[in-house]
């Protein structure tokens, strides 16, 4: 990988984690306002189907996830087991993958 | 006079820590122990030194557990009690007992182009730096490294990681992109950028916290990494 592709997954690392710390933050509140009265399905799903503005926060946030741990795993795995070079970046890039994939679905299915 | 009970390491990567007993003196440093070993225990032991002031930067040591230099720090400063473990710096190999071969920690600093490039000749006349612009006082901050080696030590990343370039090196890249007379800025942000450099560094900022200049290679490494972002973006790296 060329060193002007290591900053950049720096860059993104540093980027999505900014995402993500609004992200968590309106997350836990909607979480701890979302339980007041008991949880239920129903409840959730009356909040979220057909919501255009849910749906647009929770893919930023799924997203943000798909960039953020695996470029921290990748850092994770190369001091830890010394793992450099191609299969490491195929490994956390099927790892983005499957997280984006993963939770995008989860996001439809609240949604639609 | 009471005694002091030190454990040095003997060997070179395979060895074990041999244990001496020191007189206990007064103001003594932790190298007036290591120099009372060699010169009245122990002939054989090795270890490093040469101004004894903290001008020279080569007697750094682990001691208890801290890389330090050995001839500024007092052994009342480093023991509750009467006891001492003196052991080679680490991340470095150890050639003998306390002597680490500090081949990697200074041609990495090459790696990270820690040489000056002249942008002029002996021909033109001198460069003015205002002793209080920013890149003068950027340079300031970290141009008094005297490569003892304690922040390379100290460094987890490089523990982790035998390609990290380290603290010192970086420091001093640092140094010289903030030097208004260097003409090599492109490529040492190119040496500095990515996996085995700044962007590495995790801020745990042991290498400022240890520092005996209190120099703060983190802030230089942040500054690399900044730049080496902005050279990036504008298609420079
Ligand atoms: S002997 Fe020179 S710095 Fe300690």
């Amino acid at each position: 990988m060329s060193t002007r592709s290591q900053v950049y997954l720096w860059a993104a690392q540093r980027l999505s984690a900014m995402v993500l710390a609004l992200c968590v933050v309106v997350h836990l509140i909607t979480l701890i306002y979302a339980v007041r009265g008991g949880l239920s399905a129903a409840e959730i799903l009356g909040r979220t189907q057909g919501s255009a503005v849910w749906a647009a926060f929770y893919t930023v946030f799924v997203l943000a996830v798909a960039i953020h741990a695996p470029v921290g795993l990748r850092a994770i795995l190369a001091e830890t087991f010394g793992w450099r070079g191609g299969l490491l970046n195929i490994t956390v890039a099927a790892v983005a993958l499957l997280i984006a994939v993963l939770g995008l679905r989860a996001v439809w299915a609240v949604i639609a | 006079m009471s005694t002091l009970e030190v454990k040095v390491w003997r060997g070179g990567e395979e060895g074990e820590f041999q244990r001496f007993e020191v007189p206990r003196l007064e103001s003594q440093t932790v190298l007036d122990v290591v120099t009372h070993i060699q010169r009245h225990l122990d002939p054989t032991l090795s270890y490093r030194f040469a101004c004894r002031v903290g001008m020279c930067g080569s007697c750094a040591m682990v001691v208890n557990g801290r890389a330090r230099w050995t001839c500024r720090t007092h052994v009342a400063d480093v023991t509750d009690g009467d006891s001492l473990e003196i052991a080679p710096l680490k991340n470095l190999p150890v050639i003998k007992d306390l002597v680490t071969d500090m081949r990697d920690f200074f041609d990495k600093w090459a790696a990270a182009q820690g040489q000056f490039h002249p942008t002029t000749t002996r021909k033109d006349d001198f460069a003015r730096v205002e002793p209080e612009s920013p890149e003068r006082q950027q340079v300031d901050a970290g141009i008094e490294c005297i490569g003892c080696g304690v922040c390379y030590s100290s460094c987890d990343v490089v523990s982790w990681n035998p390609e990290y370039l380290g603290p010192a090196a970086m420091n001093r890249a640092w140094t010289l992109l903030n030097d208004v007379r260097d003409g090599a800025n492109e490529e040492r942000l190119a040496a500095v950028a990515g996996d085995a450099g700044c962007h590495a560094c995790h801020t745990h900022m042991t290498c400022t916290e240890r520092c005996p200049k209190q120099i703060s290679p983190t802030a230089a490494i942040a500054g690399l990494k900044r730049a080496a972002l902005k050279a990036a973006l504008k298609g420079k790296l």
